[in-house]
């Protein structure tokens, strides 16, 4: 076993142990938390997919987290309401299990990022930050300006969404469905790393003219990442929505997008786990240095500038030492 | 004479005021190495670029197979079987060379969309690339990455992938470059062998391997060709002569 | 129970509730004049928008001249250009105050904003240009969360007020009889001389020259002698001048608030974008179509709309449809040219 891969057991050993730590020692509120360390580091495991593997630089995977949190509040709230979800060519019954709206979300997620994926992978570079970011900003917008679902007020979901034999009102419940979406998704993460389609993706990354010439074409590669991408960070957007019963137009604002990214760096970029101890550090950081002072930002900005200017890759970087592919 | 395998007609590209290539026609018939020499800034480096298609032609037709590749990507020339190495190596730096050789092969086998079975576990892609890396003499340093092969192994492995990718046509640019002596004798009888399997077009400076082993030569001054023949008629022809030879 | 934690998701939303206005489906509200869908369209009115989103583009010009002057001479993108903006607009509203002139004020937001970004320069920014796109927006997204609590906690969380400078506070009549405050076309006056001077001094002075030079060869621009680094901290310097400027002139028309620059700062990488990073002609008019468009899909829009469906229909789809058109504009500018209308090489 590698020293990363202990690493990797011992962080999901942790945020496993966290909750029911706390329960026995009487703060359920850590419960919560360590559901938010769950839900943001599946948001960032998906950004890590085109970011770390694709080294595509998204600056907007607020968009599909909120495309993924409005699915849930939008189906939510038509079942609660009990009026139909007119599209025009057909109407749909809200819905409140989540299996279906995960899969919507999923689904949604995806075409956003279709969308935005085809346009901004024909740049590369500061143009593909620059215009992610913009298209992410688009969203944040239609959000605020559509005033159905509460516009910039933000949509309730009155009763978190259900899952079949699982009371997702008890948190740890609901905690640990989090947390095996989460295993799951990861444990996807590493099959599609090492795959045949992982391959082409990251030497994309390190050369695509080299790529190119062997006869795959970087783009389709790219656009696919960004696809499969989006899916699971809207995936992340739909429970994120569940855990607190609420979503708004700040889910999709460019200050997300920004946590993603800083998510990944801390934890290490490319790396299965680096979302995992990002997510882990960054929760607890904020959760610490706001009970501390009402300025944590402050702090957590200087913090982020000594992680960029002098700890390059991440905390398990730092901690395992360079990667090495096969 | 047997048809061409790769024939380049009336090719032109000008980078605002300069002409790299300016109506360059010449051919690569099946089993020869076709050497193009010339100065440096003669134009080769872009005529590669032309054919491979990391540059677009302003003007010219590329026809490979019977097939015109003009508006084909980089991509599609490769998969149709161009197979090339870069002049300045041009590698999948944090990759093993394996894996470098890998992608190649999965490239050749169809689909890259394919998300879940682990590459290094599968040995329909690492038989083949391990075989590859085996002719060129890189068995030893398959698990090496590219970024700490030497220079001349970066040139061995860049040949490997154009083995790999069961090229019909190889476009090499200056593949002796930074090899030693040693190294470039073996990689000249390698190459010598290799023109039965696909025909070469090759750019090299080093007159002594161009001489061994060119069937014919292309001169390329200031982006035109001056003069297309054997080995023996290129050292008659007074024009090089006076443009190129004569100068060294 | 979850609810707590719903309360602390509603404060994740990390903007105070006396900047929602900031969010409301609009980049820029001072520019809202509130327009009744389904109103016969004036041409007074017309004109009015028009003047509006020159206003919003030369504003816009400002700011995207720096971003992209910064790209283009040193390679770096900067997240943290909107808060330079911010910090021009509160040393203007904060210096006014004291002194009781809008033009002190204006004096200093250009010498704050510049020293700030010598500043910032000098300790962080250049530590950042070997380095790649993705460590450039963590660092600069950092100085964001800094710059951000930082003036939050000097200045507090209640916004500063600007009054627009007696001289320019009244009206003119345009044609067609509507009133135009004297002090926006003030505003289009001013970011037109500045478009004008920034041209002259790139092109005819000899830090135009070097900056120029920094742009087609970094390595050739240190052959010829010049001390590399203090052209880039006045580069610097120069683009954080500009959005000081923009955002103490901004000042006045809006409450300046933390959080001011950053809709103005997307909107900007959408400037560049269109008119290709790193050309300053590019940001020109890639500024004026932006500015333009904006307001007038704001304005036309919900106008359209109601020609197919009822006036409340039509004046959400005509919002909703307005608040994404620049991006739509853009995504259309890109699918045909990449690299933006006046990319180089």
């Amino acid at each position: 076993m590698t020293r990363e891969t202990i690493i990797n057991i011992a962080l999901a050993l942790v945020l496993l142990a966290i909750p029911f730590v706390a329960t026995q020692m009487g703060s359920p509120f850590y419960v919560t938390l360590a559901t938010r360390m769950a839900i943001l580091a599946l948001a960032a495991v998906g950004l890590n997919l085109a970011l770390g593997l694709g080294g595509l630089v998204s600056f907007g995977h607020a968009a599909f987290f909120g495309v993924g949190g409005y699915a849930a509040g939008i189906l939510a709230s038509h079942a609660f309401s009990m009026q139909p979800l007119d599209l025009g060519f057909a109407e749909f019954a809200g819905t409140n299990s989540m299996l279906v709206i995960w899969l919507v979300a999923i689904a949604a997620a995806g075409l956003v990022a279709l969308f935005i994926g085809a346009v901004s992978l024909r740049t590369s570079g500061v143009y593909f930050i620059m215009i992610t970011l913009a298209f992410a900003q688009m969203t944040y917008y239609f959000a605020i300006s559509w005033p159905a679902y509460g516009g910039e007020d933000g949509l309730s979901i009155f009763v978190r969404n259900t899952f079949p034999g699982i009371n997702t009102m008890v948190p740890m419940s609901f905690f640990l469905l989090c947390y095996a979406v989460l295993i799951a998704v990861l444990v996807l993460f590493w099959l599609v790393g090492n795959s045949r389609f992982g391959a082409a993706l990251q030497a994309a990354r390190q050369n695509d003219v080299r790529v190119a010439s062997v006869g795959i074409a970087p783009f389709r590669i790219r656009l696919a990442a960004f696809v499969i991408s989006g899916m699971i960070t809207g995936l992340a957007g739909a429970l994120y929505a569940d855990l607190n019963r609420f979503v708004s137009p700040s889910m999709m604002s460019w200050h997300m997008s920004g946590e993603f990214i800083v998510l990944i760096i801390l934890g290490g970029v490319g790396r299965l786990f680096g979302p995992v101890a990002g997510a882990m550090m960054f929760v607890m950081v904020e959760y610490l240095l706001g009970g501390m002072t009402d300025r944590w930002q402050f702090f957590l900005g200087l913090a982020l500038l000594a992680v960029v200017l002098f700890a390059r890759g991440g905390l398990i970087g730092s901690l395992a030492g360079k990667v090495r592919h096969g | 004479m047997a048809e061409p395998i790769l024939s380049i007609r009336h090719l032109y590209k000008s980078f605002g005021a300069l002409k790299a290539t300016e109506d360059v026609s010449i051919d690569l018939r099946p089993g020869e190495i076709h050497a193009l020499i010339g100065p440096n800034g003669a134009g080769k480096s872009t005529l590669i670029h032309q054919i491979a298609g990391t540059l677009k032609s302003d003007s010219g037709e590329i026809v490979f197979l019977g097939d015109r590749l003009n508006d084909l990507s980089v991509a599609e020339r490769a998969r149709r079987g161009l197979g090339r190495s870069f002049q300045v190596s041009s590698l999948a730096t944090e990759f093993s060379a394996l894996r470098n050789v890998m992608l190649a092969v999965q490239s050749v086998q169809g689909s890259s969309f394919r998300f879940f079975k682990p590459v290094m576990s599968d040995p329909s892609l690492t038989g083949p690339a391990r075989e590859a890396l085996a002719r060129v003499g890189l068995q030893d340093r398959a698990s090496v990455p590219a970024a700490e092969l030497s220079h001349g192994e970066r040139r061995q492995l860049e040949i490997a992938i154009a083995l790999a990718l069961g090229s019909k046509a190889f476009l090499l640019d200056e593949p002796m470059a930074g090899m030693g002596p040693e190294g470039s004798k073996a990689l000249t009888e390698f190459l010598s062998d290799l023109r039965n399997e696909a025909p070469i077009l090759l750019i090299e400076h080093d007159m002594d391997a161009v001489f061994a082993l060119a069937d014919r030569i292309s001169v390329l001054v200031y982006g035109r060709v001056i003069a297309t023949g054997t080995v023996d008629e290129i050292r008659a022809n007074p024009e090089v002569r006076r443009a190129y030879l004569g100068d060294e | 129970m979850a609810t707590p934690m719903r309360s602390s998701a509603r404060s994740k939303s990390r903007l105070p509730s006396s900047q929602k206005s900031l969010r409301r489906g609009h980049h820029l509200p001072y520019l809202n004049v509130p327009i009744a869908s389904g109103t016969i369209l004036s041409s007074a009115l017309f004109i009015e928008q028009l003047l509006n989103g020159l206003q919003l583009g030369v504003m816009l010009f400002l700011m995207a001249a720096g971003l992209t002057l910064i790209f283009g001479v040193m390679g770096l993108i900067n997240l943290a250009h909107g808060s330079l903006y911010m910090v021009g607009a509160f040393a203007c509203a904060w210096v006014a105050a004291q002194t009781g002139s809008f033009w002190i004020g204006l004096a200093a937001s250009l010498a704050a904003a510049a020293a700030m970004g010598a500043i910032v320069e000098i300790a962080i920014i250049r530590r950042l240009y070997s380095r790649d796109h993705l460590d450039q927006v963590l660092a600069t997204f950092a100085l964001i969360l800094i710059f951000s609590e930082g003036t939050r906690w000097v200045f507090g969380s209640v916004p500063l007020y600007l009054n627009v400078p007696e001289q320019l506070a009244g009206f003119v009549t345009l044609p067609g009889g509507s009133r135009y405050q004297l002090y926006r076309l003030a505003i289009i006056g001013v970011g037109v001389a500045v478009a004008v001077g920034l041209y002259l001094l790139i092109s005819m002075t000899r830090l135009g020259m070097r900056i120029r030079a920094g742009e087609s060869d970094r390595e050739m621009i240190g052959a010829l002698g010049v001390d590399i680094r203090t052209l880039y901290t006045i580069v610097f310097a120069l683009g954080a001048a500009l959005a000081g400027f923009a955002g103490a002139m901004v000042g006045a028309l809006q409450s300046v608030q933390v959080g001011m620059g950053e809709p103005v700062l997307i909107l900007a990488f959408v400037v560049i974008v269109i008119g290709g990073i790193g050309s300053i002609k590019g940001a020109l008019v890639g500024a004026i179509l932006v500015g333009l468009i904006d307001t007038m899909g704001r304005f036309l829009m919900p106008q359209v709309f109601s020609v197919f469906m009822g006036t409340s229909q039509a004046a959400t789809a005509g919002a909703a449809v307005a608040s994404m058109l620049i991006y739509i504009v853009m995504a259309i500018i890109l699918a045909v040219r990449p690299q933006g209308l006046f990319a180089k090489g």
